[in-house]
């Protein structure tokens, strides 16, 4: 691990500045994934700011019904509070069916959103990586890419998105705040949070260097039946070779986002309107335009039986 | 290494190491205390030229040079109090093991993966590779060398003998601060991913217990024992 120094806050503002002020600094909540990277030097921060000390860590109701989640709600507090368990299931659902415990009861609501990316070729400092070394090659196209991304990819990175979180809370249409190094505040909605990967992957959100965010804010309950199915290759702790996240209302219309596709939750909200007709007509419309690999097209068959699953478990009782 | 430590533990492990290894005549020496001088000699050997390296860098980049003076951090293990003065890279890991000597706790993966490290901090379970000692400032974290002694063995620490809960033994302390982090989760009603209705209180058996100790690998496959060992005791403080 390169060398670092080590600052705490007390307010965002304080953090931003910090940010701004100190070339190479990265903010730190729960280290999970951060401390991974350092240790690997793929990620190397002259300066850590952490943010521990800011009073982000509640759960809130809004006059209009909806559920504001501090930034530094820890994971597994998120999966068990009553109002996420009872008016948006999904999101329990899928926090819970990710990472193990230890890292949940550490991981943050800001810093789930803000994991990099599991590519083994991200991982290995010996291959070329569009995304950790902007321009030196991706090594995994033409290389192992069972797990890897579907749609959405482009000539310079097939890496997924390995959040389970963020893919129930695109599903929910959740927005996310954030300060920014000028003190300003803004809210992004998910739709737009994370950046396709382009000629550019190793931008991956809308977030502007220096800019914290402070909370996410769930719209009001939707109600309908909640869903986060994982299919992966093993049964607990693993990534998702896909997921499907869904909210099926009594009269069959919905909502449906897929994981482990691409470089973002993929959500397509037109295709929703194909619920009516089956999971097939669903899928070619949420899918069309895939880029599969030979290793990975298994996917598509796999997404469209997922989500029959899904919906045929919707129509019982 | 241990001249930053500042222990309010007097008699201190690293001050008993230091001392044997000064006196050439002392042929006591145990094959654990070896172990610990060799690790202290490793790590300052591996550490040096990173250090120096980073220097460089700092000194040659427009940006402020990282300040290598180690940082103080003073936090409770097994409700005792420890003031110390760390490189920022440490591991909360790394502190328990080669500043505390508090050995019990485990080095594996590293990265979070296997849960040989497994720690509970302010009642919580985590992996100590992937979280810096100097983030724990006035936290209270206990080890396995906190949860019972040998003469009087944690409920956990007797059912996993009992159970042939392990081979090699490697992996046991972190799943048995797990273990008993599981079962007190349970009781707070925590859900899991295999717990069936969310709004209900999640029930202990062996699935719940194993989707719950997913993070912590057995390279000997002592799992149905592992379940075994935490069935009982669940079943003695349900």
């Amino acid at each position: 691990m390169k060398a670092f120094t080590y600052q705490r806050v007390r307010t965002p503002a304080e953090a931003a500045q910090a940010a701004l002020r100190t070339p190479g600094a990265r903010f730190i909540a729960g280290g999970t994934n951060l401390l991974d990277l350092m240790k690997l030097e793929i990620e190397t921060p002259t300066h850590l700011i952490d943010v521990n000390g800011l009073a982000l860590d509640k759960i809130e109701p809004l006059a209009d019904g909806a559920l504001r989640i501090g930034a530094l709600v820890r994971n597994t507090d998120l999966a068990a509070d009553a109002r996420v368990r009872r008016d948006y299931g999904v999101l329990s659902r899928a926090l819970l069916s990710g990472a193990s415990a230890q890292l949940r009861n550490k991981a943050t609501t800001s810093g789930n959103l803000l994991q990099r990316t599991r590519c083994p070729y991200f991982y290995d400092t010996n291959q070329p990586c569009n995304k950790r070394a902007p321009g030196s090659g991706c090594s995994a196209i033409g290389g192992f890419s069972r797990q890897l991304a579907i749609i959405g990819v482009s000539d310079a990175c097939i890496a997924t998105h390995p959040s389970d979180m963020a893919v129930a809370m695109r599903a929910l249409d959740a927005t996310i705040e954030t300060v920014r190094a000028n003190g300003s505040v803004r809210t992004i909605p998910i739709a737009d949070f994370y950046r396709l990967p382009g000629n550019t992957p190793h931008i991956e959100t809308a977030l502007e260097p220096g800019e914290l965010i402070t909370a996410v804010t769930l719209p009001k309950p939707v109600g309908g039946k909640h869903f986060y199915r994982k299919v992966r290759d093993r049964s607990s702790y693993a990534f998702a070779l896909v997921s499907v996240a869904a909210i099926i209302q009594p009269d069959g219309s919905g909502r449906v986002a897929l994981g482990g596709v691409a470089h973002r939750p993929w959500r397509i909200e037109a295709a929703e309107r194909n619920l009516p007709g089956g999971a097939k007509a669903v899928t070619d419309q949420l899918l069309a335009g895939a880029k599969p690999t030979a290793e990975n097209e298994f996917k598509i068959t796999l997404i469209q039986r997922t989500l029959s699953a899904v919906m045929a478990e919707a129509k019982k009782g | 290494m241990n001249v930053n430590t500042k222990d309010t533990n007097t008699n201190d492990v690293d001050t008993e190491v230091a001392n044997r290894s000064d006196d050439p005549g002392d042929v006591t020496i145990s094959r654990r205390d070896l172990l610990i001088i060799g690790a202290a000699g490793a790590v300052s050997a591996a550490t040096l030229p990173s250090l120096a390296a980073a220097q460089n860098a700092a000194q040659n980049s427009a940006g402020p040079a990282p300040a290598l003076a180690p940082s103080k951090v003073s936090f409770k293990v097994n409700g005792k109090v420890h003031a110390l003065e760390l490189d920022t890279r440490t591991t909360l890991l790394d502190a328990l093991r080669e500043h505390l000597q508090l050995t019990g706790t485990k080095k594996g993966c590293d990265h979070g993966q296997c849960g040989a490290c497994t720690v509970i901090a302010d009642g919580r379970r985590i992996n100590s590779c992937l979280s810096l000692a100097v983030m724990h400032e006035g936290s209270s974290i206990t080890t396995i060398e906190g949860l019972g002694t040998p003469d009087k063995l944690h409920a956990m620490q007797a059912a996993f003998v009992k159970h042939d809960g392990y081979q090699c033994g490697y992996c046991t302390p972190g799943q048995i601060c797990s273990a008993v982090a599981v079962l007190d989760e349970i009781k707070q009603g925590i859900p899991s991913h295999v717990t069936a209705d969310l709004n209900a209180r999640p029930p202990l058996n062996a699935a719940e217990i194993r989707e719950r100790m997913s993070g912590n690998l057995c390279r000997c496959g002592a799992y149905s024992n592992i379940v075994d060992a935490i069935t009982e005791v669940a079943g003695r403080t349900a």
